[in-house]
């Protein structure tokens, strides 16, 4: 193996170096300055650095090749999670603009942070290598630990990243293991090469294997909070600061899914009879426990984090299939799932008191009438979660659950239909106190500013637009996933 | 190269430092224990690595130890970090008492 790299190699990474430069800048402002200005230069840097790396991300389209001895891999799936990541980096970085700054948790290495964590997204989801992959998965993992706990004097948010981290950490552990027992079985590190390899020896059976695929199954469980490992994912939804859960609730479930699909869909498609009957228990679990347990909140983050296990599990749904064409259906999914939590999200935000991580429903009582803006805006997003046309949600579940019956899994879709008409009572729930409640106690004022409207309406013109005109990006979803071939 | 011990050894070993590793997470209740379990698991995935790279002769498996000791080091860190912080809040890293978040 020829170990030179070619310098101009280095071309292909310019979004990867554009966030790490960033990244170190910010930390070096975070060091030397302090105070509001600082911290609106670094939210604004931090927004400049994502829109610069989104212009090299967008040049790179359409290109498929194997970089750095091919342990990184630039392919048009890659490139589409990059844009995702980085349009999710400068929507939290301009919702923090404001946020961080109230909560006084805003300062240079907390955008650093936000941009270290995009860049392990994007490493994770652009190799074929276990290696890089794990990695990117670290790197993006140990920010957001670090992110969770960032209101040091909240004790809900320093016990949302102890959970989140010895969790974390546990399921690294079975991502290992399962890595290693892999490798131990096959001799091979790289997915691409594991392909090959099975190809040529059908059937291919090793204990050893087994365990692995199962134990690399477990650890991206945790990863993307599927039930039964779901546990933590209410507790520090709940408790890191509510922009860190909009990054969190999008881009580490966009992050995740996207090395589970690759991995899955590029070397242990030969094996789909074995793990597609588990996963179908997982899913139908993990939705229906997901909605189910969503009705009885009483907190909107932690009913949000209940609802977004349940999406876990529609876009599951289409993983079982197995089928590499429609695959496409995922990826429109974790993109139209993006804008809908991002924009709830930041509603969440508007109505919370400076120094109060809480949301309870009541303080959305009456909202219809006292902010019709943010009213119509969090109704927006909760109806494109709920799934109800012309909006994404609606599209993206019908992507996946007609992928689901061309497959012939006719009970998981109706099992995910039955599932999505029982989510529709916890979303119209909230819009019930928006509109039909009058205020409980003193109402508290919404913090209005600008950064949160742009952010919401970006979300809704983007919601409408994926709901309406769905063909642009279903073509561009397919082109993505038509490196599995 | 090690010719007398069989390689399944090698795996029984590091099985067994996996298993007692999550068991550990599962039944300890002082934060900093459960961290050193996890650490445990790591090391079991190191060692059946390192076991498979010799006996495969293949590289592959010792640079992948390698990372996983440099990531392991920077979650220890972060980790800590962490422990100091609810130790300075709550004066406890006992797992049992953190139940402020549930529902």
């Amino acid at each position: 193996m020829d170990a030179l790299i070619p310098a101009s190699e280095f071309r292909w990474i310019m979004p990867e170096i554009i966030l790490t430069g960033f990244g170190l800048l910010l930390l070096i402002i975070g060091a030397l300055t302090k105070g509001p200005v600082a911290s609106k230069i670094s939210g604004a840097l931090c927004i400049v650095g994502s829109l610069l790396g989104l212009v090299f991300t967008m040049n790179m389209w359409g290109t498929n090749l194997d970089i750095f001895n091919a342990l990184y891999t630039i392919d048009t799936y890659g490139t589409f999670f990059k844009g995702l990541f980085l349009i999710i980096l400068a929507l939290v970085a301009l919702v923090s603009v404001r946020y961080a700054d109230r909560e006084e948790i805003g300062g240079g290495e907390y955008y650093a942070l936000l941009m270290f964590g995009v860049l392990g997204m994007m490493v994770m989801t652009s190799s074929h290598h276990f290696v890089t992959i794990f990695i990117g998965l670290e790197v993006m993992s140990l920010s957001i630990y670090i992110l969770c706990g960032l209101l040091r004097r909240d004790i809900a948010s320093v016990e949302a990243a102890l959970k989140y981290f010895l969790l974390g950490a546990f399921a690294t552990g079975f991502l290992l293991y399962g890595m290693s027992m892999i490798y131990g079985s096959t001799g091979i590190i790289d997915v691409a090469e594991l392909k090959r390899y099975f190809l040529m020896k059908q059937p291919f059976s090793a204990t050893m294997f087994i365990i692995g695929l199962g134990l690399l199954l477990v650890g991206f469980g945790f990863k993307i909070a599927s039930v039964p490992f779901h546990m933590w994912t209410p507790d520090v939804y709940q408790g890191a600061p509510t922009s860190i859960t909009a990054y969190m609730a999008t881009g580490v479930k966009a992050a995740a899914f996207g090395a589970l699909i690759r991995i899955f869909f590029t070397a242990f498609i030969p094996f789909h009879f074995g793990w597609s009957e588990i996963i179908w228990i997982l899913a139908v679990l993990t939705m229906t426990v997901g909605n189910i347990t969503a009705l009885v909140q009483r907190d909107i983050k932690r009913m949000l984090a209940y609802s977004s296990i349940a999406h876990a599990g529609y876009i599951l749904v289409a993983f079982i299939t197995g089928d590499r064409a429609q695959a496409s259906s995922m990826l429109y999914y974790l993109a139209a799932y993006t804008f809908m939590n991002i924009g709830a999200f930041t509603a969440v935000i508007v109505m919370q008191k400076k120094g109060d991580n809480g949301s309870d429903l009541d303080s959305f009582a009456g909202l219809g009438a006292r902010y019709p803006f943010i009213a119509l805006c969090m109704s927006i997003f909760l109806l494109s979660l709920a799934g109800v046309p012309p909006l994404a949600g609606f599209m993206g579940k019908f992507y996946v659950f007609s992928t689901a019956v061309k497959a012939q899994y006719y009970w998981l879709a109706i099992i995910g239909f039955l599932n999505s008409v029982v989510a529709a009572y916890y979303y119209l729930r909230v819009m019930m106190y928006m509109y039909f409640k009058e205020p409980v106690g003193e109402s508290a004022a919404a913090d209005r500013a600008p950064q949160y409207g742009l952010v919401m309406l970006i979300c809704i013109l983007a919601l409408l637009y994926m709901g309406i005109f769905p063909k642009v990006f279903i073509v561009m979803a397919q082109k993505a996933v038509g490196i599995f071939g | 190269m090690l010719p007398d011990i069989p390689q399944d050894l090698y795996y029984l070993l590091s099985a067994v430092l996996f298993t007692i590793g999550a068991i550990g997470v599962i039944t300890r209740r002082n934060a900093i224990v459960i961290f050193m379990c996890i650490e445990l698991m790591l090391n079991a995935a190191n060692l059946s690595l390192i076991t498979s790279g010799n006996f495969l002769n293949s590289l592959d498996g010792t640079i992948f130890v390698i990372f996983i000791m440099a990531v392991a080091a920077a979650e220890a860190a972060v980790g800590l970090a962490i422990f100091v912080l609810i130790f300075r809040l709550k004066g406890t890293v006992h797992v049992d008492d953190f139940n402020l978040l549930k529902g």
